[in-house]
């Protein structure tokens, strides 16, 4: 599904904090329909990196293309119209709770289109319905759902308004296996039936072999590799070595290789 | 993007031709145009998909809809030329419809039932701050018995925070409440050249009244409302629960702290705030009703009482625990999330000052009675 067509294009980015330096050179295109993770221990500037191509933060220098257009550059307008093509999931998830969840995932559509107001919420519980959520928690207060339940509506926020593309922060952290393993296949199902452009941030080993394409590896403020991950984890260098060779890593990277992965081979 | 051609019917071949961008953006378009077509009574009617150039959920959702309602009027539509991705959309979005779709209604109270609930709430509210209260003393006369000792540190960042921070805005407002009460009577006892009994007038009202309470409301907004909200905000990050689980009780290290904190500062900014407000007084008496420096101290010695004082600072110790126990009772019953830390600080403020002020009421008529 993965088509040649590049949705996010980011160029010798530099970002600095003061006098620490969190990114020197950072060079990473993705494609159309494609799954990718951004990988790499804690501190190297994941989410820094997130949010730059979310618009929230200014990088030092460099350029970030998504859907053709610099959003380092990009007018005000023209950055919300960016923004309004693609979805986010927080890593807390960032439900409003003052708002029951299906007015929180109505809410985008409530800002960005005309429906009338029963389409609104018929999509927004089709949405919802779609993120695996049983329609008897559309009425519920976002403080009264477990976890893995608060992760499923931050999903169906993110994707309400039928985005190309999607980021997700962390989308596993703190679920247990069982709950995250049902939000990887979430992930896929969503990912086959709109033909969306997933880029995850994420610690998860079993995500990261059953969900994703491919992976970028940051380090030492560069992308040290982006590759399939069965290729990735062959790679020397040092902290990519670190990073796959622990217990964690070699337990997830047997059972996946059983012929579990994603391509079913 | 607006075409018309969306969507249109040939009703010689019984075929529905789809077209152009199913998408989010044209879904009120499809929509009535959908509503203009003159279907057929039954029948088979196809449905061509091959001119569709995106179909995105909610274009997917809004034609699945339209199939339900045919197929209910008797009519039988069968899709055909659509891409594999867009069956895969359809199918999808069909399946999760055939689910339980309907949004549990919320039923409205009846109007007597939510008086109702509404006065229990209070009420339990009200029995849970007495229980708060009584919670609070067994467990300070424990920590006094079993430590003798008290926690200097959080104490001395309490007053400084609530104490020694607030004296610049607590010495504005006073001055300003001096000027004013000045300004008003002097207006009135200067028509009778009665311009020295100001001091009188002032003396008594600012030590016993206006000092102590102007100082309790304003400590009530500004150390209040934080208490609740620091409470508040550590209860959610459950904090408390942390410290808990480690054998420091909330009330230990948050709690009494604030309270006994209160307790020692707020005396101490009603003086402050008598004397300001007496010297704003001053200020406004010589330049307005042309009595010195001298007069006005003269006879402020000779005809207010130490008792006047004596009996203004008294109460500052009583507001104290009203706004500090409320303060971190309030915190305390955070729960969930942040709208729950908004509600209480609201909540907070305006019971203490409600409180501060049906106290000073009481206080008033009890000093009558014992002709203080």
């Amino acid at each position: 599904m993965t088509s040649t067509e590049t949705i996010i294009e980011i160029k010798n980015l530099s970002t600095e904090f003061g006098n620490t330096q969190v990114h020197k050179d950072i060079n990473l295109s993705i494609k159309r329909g494609e799954v990718i993770a951004i990988v790499g221990g804690s501190g190297c500037g994941k989410t820094t990196l997130l949010r730059e191509m979310l618009g929230l933060t200014q990088p030092t220098s460099g350029s970030i293309k998504i859907f053709d257009q610099d959003i380092l550059l990009a007018s005000p307008e023209i950055l919300l119209k960016i923004q309004r093509r693609f979805g986010v999931l927080f890593q807390e998830n960032a439900l409003f709770s003052s708002l029951n969840l299906l007015e929180n995932v109505a809410f985008p559509l409530h800002e960005h289109t005309r429906l009338d107001k029963n389409m609104i919420q018929e999509l927004a519980l089709l949405k919802i319905l779609m993120a695996g959520l049983p329609s008897s928690a559309a009425v519920k207060y976002p403080a009264m759902l477990s976890g893995g339940m608060q992760k499923r509506a931050g999903l169906a926020r993110a994707i309400v308004l039928d985005p190309e593309l999607i980021f997700l922060d962390e989308p596993t952290a703190g679920l247990d296996p069982n709950t995250a393993s049902g939000l990887d296949e979430l992930v896929l199902n969503l990912q086959a039936t709109m033909g969306l452009t997933i880029v995850i941030i994420t610690h998860d080993l079993d995500t990261l072999w059953t969900v994703t394409d491919r992976v970028a590896f940051i380090g030492e403020g560069v992308i040290l590799d982006v590759a399939p991950l069965a290729e990735l984890v062959k790679n020397p260098h040092p902290l990519i070595k670190e990073f796959f060779s622990g217990s964690r890593g070699r337990t997830a990277e047997a059972s996946h290789s059983k012929g579990k992965d994603k391509h079913g081979n | 993007m607006t075409s018309p051609t969306l969507i249109s019917y040939n009703p010689s071949e019984k075929q529905v031709n789809c077209s152009g961008d199913w998408q989010l953006s044209q879904l009120p378009q499809i929509f009535s145009l959908l509503e203009k077509i003159t279907w057929p009574q039954h029948g088979e009617i196809t449905i061509d998909g091959q001119a569709i150039s995106s179909m995105d959920s909610a274009g997917a959702y809004l034609l699945n809809q339209w199939i339900q309602k045919l197929k209910k009027s008797g009519i039988n539509p069968k899709l055909q030329h659509f891409s594999e991705q867009q069956t895969k959309l359809l199918g999808f979005i069909k399946q999760e419809l055939t689910k339980e779709h309907q949004i549990p209604s919320i039923t409205e109270k009846p109007f007597l039932y939510s008086v109702g609930e509404q006065t229990y709430a209070q009420l339990n509210e009200f029995r849970a701050y007495l229980s708060f209260i009584g919670h609070l003393s067994i467990e300070s006369l424990r920590l006094i018995y079993q430590r003798g000792q008290i926690r200097w540190n959080e104490l001395a960042a309490i007053i400084y925070r609530n104490g020694y921070q607030a004296l610049p805005i607590i010495a504005l407002l006073s001055l300003m409440i001096g000027v004013v009460i000045t300004y008003q009577m002097g207006v009135q006892l200067r028509n009778y050249g009665a311009n020295v009994y100001i001091v009188d007038f002032l003396g008594l009202s600012v030590l016993r009244e206006f000092g102590p309470l102007i100082t309790a409301i304003m400590v009530a907004g500004r150390t209040g409302s934080a208490f609740t909200a620091q409470l508040g905000l550590m209860k959610i990050n459950q904090e408390i629960d942390a410290l808990d689980t480690m054998g420091v009780t909330p009330a230990d290290i948050l709690i009494l702290p604030r309270i006994l904190g209160l307790f020692i500062a707020l005396p101490l900014l009603t003086m402050w705030a008598d004397f300001f407000g007496v010297l704003g007084g001053m200020v406004m008496a010589n330049s307005m009703l042309h009595l010195t420096w001298y007069d006005f101290l003269h006879r402020f010695s000779q005809v207010i009482p130490l008792k006047a004082l004596l009996i203004g600072m008294g109460k500052a110790p009583v507001f104290a625990l009203i706004i500090a126990s409320v303060g971190c009772f309030q915190g305390m019953k955070v729960e969930g999330s942040a709208a729950s830390v908004g509600q209480n600080t609201t909540r907070s403020v305006v019971l203490a000052i409600f409180f501060i002020i049906v106290v000073d009421a009481i206080f008033s008529v009890i000093f009558s009675e014992l002709k203080l």
